[in-house]
């Protein structure tokens, strides 16, 4: 049973079809770009598998389970988990309070655990901390640790959101333009990350516009035009259709 | 002394009041202004049980938090879902309705000639020792909500708690209940809230629709805004400030004709100053904007 199945997804909004009957599968440990013009739905399909948004119609299936009527909570707590294309951070807590934030066992965030605190609890809270220290060195921010999330500089706020995606340990990791606006050197970075969360066996699925990175990153391309799924395919397919050179380069839009 | 005992345990009173908004307002960033709702309902619950059914003011007080504590739990249901400034309106209107509840149940809580004759905790025939023992009693209430809230706060609960007044959107993104744990603090924060209008009640033996009007939930507001929001110290300074600064122009000389109105308007201007100047408060760290 495929990892993620979309079916006949459609969403519009005051009349404009902003996703039409996008249909897609995803295999676990998948690593797939999804490019696609300037307002052609792509952080809207996001959306809506991440439960932000309640499609018109279709189903969403991950690992067997329809999620397209759960709350985004629960979601993520089936192992999802998506960063937002304008970062969103929390910004009066320290890094590392970020990244405990993110992490996946978390019993200690119930009421009952905060007022009477067992040693398992304890436990979990020094082994979520050693973990997301590695995470955060490994992302290149021990440094930062107790800083708060709003003294972070932009590319060091894309590296944490890729440190909490670690630290999440989701199944499925949806990343929305983790590279934009970034300098090269941090790019390097997050992609050397992307890569490492695949060979960790994630799945991913990220929307980038830097055709030179999609095509070295990915195996899979998805290309979303006015809302519909228009190319599906190895990179070297992608470039050669007729319908993704006309969305992009034919009519000279702006992508991503 | 009586004087001074007194204004301590006034001023003990508010901080349990104010500790239980900054739950609300300081940690999870909710913008509450009808507080003075919960303040209310713990004191007439209280005093109307032990007037018209005799029952001590030690069981009271648990009833009143309750029922103070219920009330929050329904407002979070009604209102998790509320923008912050839609919220704040809602909190408002709460606010009001309480207070016109009371103004207007004339049959059950005499309205505006208020409750006389609340009993007190236990009767002393001497003034001083009576003061005394409110003073031990309101310190250990205070004592108790701040071991409670630091205990909530300082935890992994109490993270996720200020993960929502950050980014709401994003905590739900990483598996949060936002809906659930919102719900918990707004009752938690009744609950306190409750503790104090009982406290208050039963020290002062009377009560009216006065002290629980719209400018008292604006008052407590103030003392979060003005201590600092999110800290434990914050909301204390902040109550000690604001019960004893009116005391102090009396001390001065100032007719209490005069004080009453000039007293508002320093409030609306600290208000003011703080926001342009200080948005993070006296001892704060958490900035409003
Ligand atoms: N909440 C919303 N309300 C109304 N229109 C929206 C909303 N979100 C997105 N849109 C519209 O849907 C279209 C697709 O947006 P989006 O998914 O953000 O595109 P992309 O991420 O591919 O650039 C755009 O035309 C956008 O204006
Ligand atoms: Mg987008």
């Amino acid at each position: 049973m495929p990892f993620l199945i979309l079916e006949n997804l459609s969403k519009h909004f005051d009349g404009n079809l902003v996703l039409d009957n996008v249909s897609l599968q995803l295999k676990e440990r998948e690593l797939v770009a999804m490019i696609g013009p300037n307002g052609s739905g792509k952080t809207t399909l996001f959306n809506a598998i991440s439960g932000f948004l309640k499609p018109d119609q279709g189903k969403i299936i991950f690992k067997g389970i329809e999620i397209n009527n759960l709350p985004p909570n629960k979601i993520a707590r089936l192992g999802i988990t998506r960063s937002f294309q304008r970062i969103r951070l929390f910004h009066q807590l320290s890094v590392l309070d970020n990244m405990l934030l993110a992490a996946r066992y978390n019993e200690g965030e119930k009421l009952f655990s905060a007022l009477f605190r067992t040693r398992l609890i304890h436990k979990e809270e020094e082994e979520n901390i050693k973990k997301s220290l590695e995470y955060l060195s490994f992302v290149g921010l021990f440094d930062k640790k107790d800083s708060l999330g709003e003294n972070l500089s932009f590319g060091q706020r894309k590296l944490l959101e890729l440190a909490m995606a670690f630290a999440s340990d989701a199944d499925l990791i949806l990343l929305d333009e983790p590279t934009s606006g970034v300098f090269p050197e941090t790019k390097a970075k997050i992609i050397q990350n992307i890569q490492k969360l695949n060979e960790d066996g994630k799945t991913i699925l990220f929307i980038e516009h830097d055709m030179e990175l999609v095509m070295r990153l990915a195996k899979r391309i998805i290309v979303l035009d006015h809302g519909k799924l228009i190319a599906d395919g190895h990179p070297d397919e992608i470039v050669n259709n007729e319908h993704v050179l006309d969305a992009y380069f034919g009519k000279r839009k702006s992508y991503a | 002394m009586e004087y001074e005992l007194h204004l301590f345990i006034i001023t003990g009173i508010f901080v349990i009041l104010a500790l239980s908004l900054n739950l609300v307002l300081g940690y999870l960033g909710q913008p509450a202004l009808g507080h003075a709702a919960f303040f209310a309902i713990g004191a007439y619950t209280s005093s109307l049980l032990a007037l018209n059914a005799g029952i001590s003011p030690w069981i009271g007080l648990f009833i009143g938090a309750s029922f103070a504590a219920i009330s929050g739990m329904i407002i979070g249901h009604l209102t998790f879902h509320l923008k912050e400034d839609y919220f704040g309106l809602a909190t408002f209107g709460f606010g009001l309705i309480i207070y016109s509840g009371i103004n207007n149940l004339t049959d059950v809580t005499r309205g505006p000639m208020g409750l006389p004759g609340i009993p007190q905790f236990i009767a002393f025939t001497d003034l001083y020792n009576s003061l005394i023992f409110y003073c031990i009693l309101i310190l250990l209430f205070v004592l108790i909500t701040i071991f409670l809230t630091r205990r909530i706060i300082y935890s992994p609960f109490g993270r996720v708690v200020q993960s929502i007044r950050d980014d709401e959107l994003a905590a739900e993104a990483l598996g949060k209940d936002t809906r659930q744990v919102k719900i918990m603090i707004f009752t938690i924060g009744a609950f306190f809230a409750g503790i104090a209008g009982s406290l208050y009640a039963h020290y002062i033996t009377f009560i009216d629709p006065s002290s629980f009007n719209v400018m008292e939930s604006i008052l407590v507001v103030l003392m979060v805004i003005l201590g600092g929001m999110g800290t434990i110290g914050g909301p204390i300074i902040g109550a000690a400030v604001l019960i004893l600064f009116p005391e102090m122009l009396r001390f001065i000389g100032i007719p209490d004709a005069v004080a009453a109105p000039l007293r508002q308007m320093i409030y609306g201007f600290l208000l003011v100053i703080l926001i342009i100047k200080r948005p993070q408060g006296l001892v704060g760290k958490y900035k409003l904007w």
